[in-house]
């Protein structure tokens, strides 16, 4: 019946991942690239968006194993999709605006520290909270728009397309704002608040607003993630999801968007690259000549022999991305080194 | 540039001051910018102790004295990165002592740095187009429903730099970024990012300190011909030859007070003056 096997399979999982978290870059991008707030929390803007389309969508509790959720609104899809998206980029947005308010004046590493904390008691409330969030067992009838209509296949190769073409426009409309006055005031804030100042700039509302559109994005990609899985778990949504989008963002080059993109392209398959470990030691293995097959062996024999060792590897490889990056190409693939340099300096435009 | 000129330049030799100790001028009458009795203490310093003095429109008005003296702190107030702890700043006949640096700045009230806080990562072009006031596209919404105006908005803005590069005879540099420049440059080009802000008075820390001498001249020639064209300049320098030279009047401030204020000539031999801070300058 599965059309899509081995490889075709994992590409269209991978592109389909990958344009997610192109969205996430490109939100974390308006953040970072664009206005210098240092979010160490953007994994809750795409938890709260994955939450609220899960909440929109899902059907009653009775009709779920292990639902104790009190809250569903069980919009009937496909109508639903576009509303459950939305909802996705506002509480997104909300949360993104709830946090801002609290932290956005902070200087760069106190909003570092801020935003990382404030993310974990988010997460804490998405455990806790079970009424809402139905606790540690997640939602996980999450509807897949189409799904039954299309069949399994089919309908992965639709989602593709609709998570690109997602990721398409949301990067046409980041382009035009960013390339607008809109995006000058937010760059000259990065560069100096108190120069912004004095030229007659609200730096705080500035920052607010940019907090809260990228948190609308990545929001946003939470809901198309959500039903993409179709099931919304809280040990989704780890800081290290909010490290891979910063490994992505720098690898592709802060401050562009189209390095927001391939950059989430490259770091997404460096991480399911760890997937083929495994093939590919036992390739090696059987090609190996008859003297050699002892050698490998004897290399990995010190290793832990756990599962979850090769899994765990996926967070070596984007650490390991990360210093590659910041010590061999500090501006990213695609990223402006005169744009770049300053960023990240405490108060900086001096 | 849309100098908003009308009155005849040079009225500002009208005023009449005495040299007395008063900085108050009195029958002055409309000054644009008065500072009157301003105190600010950091802690048990008191930098700046009942401030005191006008500054007349269309005037380039020096504020000198020693390091110490409290003038870039008096500037802070001014520019509401201070609140004073007393006294008032009216700009225009308004107050504006204690509101936010922003909300000086749209009423009227420009700025540059002792040391220039020019946008590194922006081109000079970017630096200078940032300062433009009241620009639809400045709201993120207006950039997607009102592209017609905002694009509009944006080639005025564009043409209006260039303007200012012509002026400012920076145009070899309009797409360098800001760390490309040298210090001389950056200090031009924030007084540019001033001048599109088009403020009515323009507070200049020490603008050509640390200027190449070559470049010197030519930022105060700039200076005289924006005065010329209308704006009023309130300057902190530190080169005796300078303020006596282009200033139609001069603040003298030792100890956080405003020990004198006149023309240059006439603070110039000021007794008090001369022992607090000018000592054997003599022109």
């Amino acid at each position: 019946m599965a059309l899509l096997t081995g490889w075709a399979a994992f590409l269209v999982g991978f592109a389909t991942i990958a344009a997610i978290y192109g969205l996430l870059t490109l939100g974390l991008n308006v953040h970072y690239g664009y206005t210098g707030l240092l979010n160490f929390g953007h994994v809750a803007f795409f938890a709260a968006g994955a939450y609220a389309a899960a909440i929109v969508t899902m059907p009653p509790p009775a009709t779920v194993t292990n639902a104790s959720y009190v809250v569903w609104f069980n919009l009937p899809m496909p109508w639903g999709f576009p509303v459950s998206l939305a909802a996705a980029a506002l509480a997104g947005g909300a949360l993104a605006l709830l946090i801002g308010l609290t932290s956005v004046r902070l200087g760069t590493h106190y909003l570092a520290i801020a935003t990382f904390a404030l993310a974990g008691v988010f997460g804490d409330v998405l455990v806790n909270e079970a009424w809402l969030t139905n606790g540690s067992f997640g939602m996980n009838g999450v509807p897949k728009p189409g799904r039954a209509a299309l069949g399994a296949d089919v309908w992965q190769l639709a989602y593709l397309a609709f998570a690109l073409a997602s990721l398409a426009a949301v990067y046409l409309l980041v382009e035009r704002v960013m390339n607008a006055p809109f995006g000058r005031l937010l760059k000259g804030i990065r560069e100096s608040e108190a120069a912004a100042e004095m030229l007659g700039k609200n730096a705080t509302v500035a920052k607010l607003k940019s907090f809260v559109i990228g948190g609308m994005i990545a929001g946003f990609a939470g809901g198309v993630y959500a039903h993409y899985l179709g099931s919304v778990v809280t040990a989704q949504f780890l800081p290290a999801v909010t490290f891979t989008v910063y490994a992505a963002m720098l690898l592709g080059g802060a401050a562009s968007n189209t390095g927001a993109v391939v950059g989430a392209f490259t770091v997404v398959a460096f991480r399911e690259s760890t997937r083929f470990i495994t093939t590919a030691y036992d390739w090696v293995q059987a090609t190996l000549p008859e003297p050699l097959t002892g050698v490998l062996p004897a290399l990995v024999g010190p290793l832990p022999n756990n599962p979850s060792f090769i899994p765990s590897m996926r967070l070596v490889a984007v650490g390991l991305l990360f210093v590659l990056v910041i010590r061999y190409r500090p501006e990213g693939l695609l990223g402006n080194p005169a744009e770049v340099d300053a960023l990240g300096d405490e108060g900086g435009g001096e | 540039m849309g100098a908003t000129d009308g009155d005849a330049p040079g009225s500002t030799d009208a005023v009449g001051v005495d040299g007395a100790a008063d900085a108050d001028d009195g029958n002055a009458g409309d000054p644009l910018l008065a500072v009157d009795d301003v105190v600010k203490a950091f802690g048990g310093l008191v930098a700046v102790d009942g401030a005191t003095f006008d500054v007349e429109r269309e005037s380039i008005t020096g504020l000198i004295g020693p390091n110490g003296a409290g003038k870039s702190t008096l500037f802070d107030c001014i520019t509401g990165v201070h609140a004073p702890d007393g006294g008032t700043i009216r700009l225009d006949g308004e107050e504006i002592q204690g509101r936010s640096p922003t909300a000086v700045a749209r009423r009227g009230v420009g700025r540059t740095f002792q040391t220039p806080k020019t946008f590194r990562g922006m081109t000079v072009r970017e630096n200078l187009a940032f300062a433009a006031r009241g620009q639809t596209g400045e709201r993120a919404l207006n950039t997607l429903f009102r592209p017609g105006t905002v694009d509009a908005e944006e080639a005025d803005v564009r043409e209006r730099v260039d303007e200012i590069l012509a002026f400012l005879e920076l145009e070899h540099l309009a797409d360098e970024y800001g760390s490309a420049l040298s210090g001389g440059q950056r200090k031009l080009l924030e007084l540019g990012r001033v001048i599109v802000m088009d403020p009515d008075i323009i507070l200049l820390d020490e603008p050509i300190a640390g200027v190449n001498p070559s470049l010197t001249d030519d930022l105060l020639d700039r200076l005289e011909e924006l005065n010329d064209r209308g704006r009023t300049i309130l300057l902190i320098e530190h080169d005796m030859d300078v303020v006596m030279e282009h200033c139609d009047h001069v603040v003298v401030m030792h100890n956080g007070e405003t020990l004198a204020s006149g023309p240059p000539r006439i603070v110039r031999e000021d007794d008090r003056v001369v022992d607090a801070y000018l000592g054997g300058y003599d022109a």
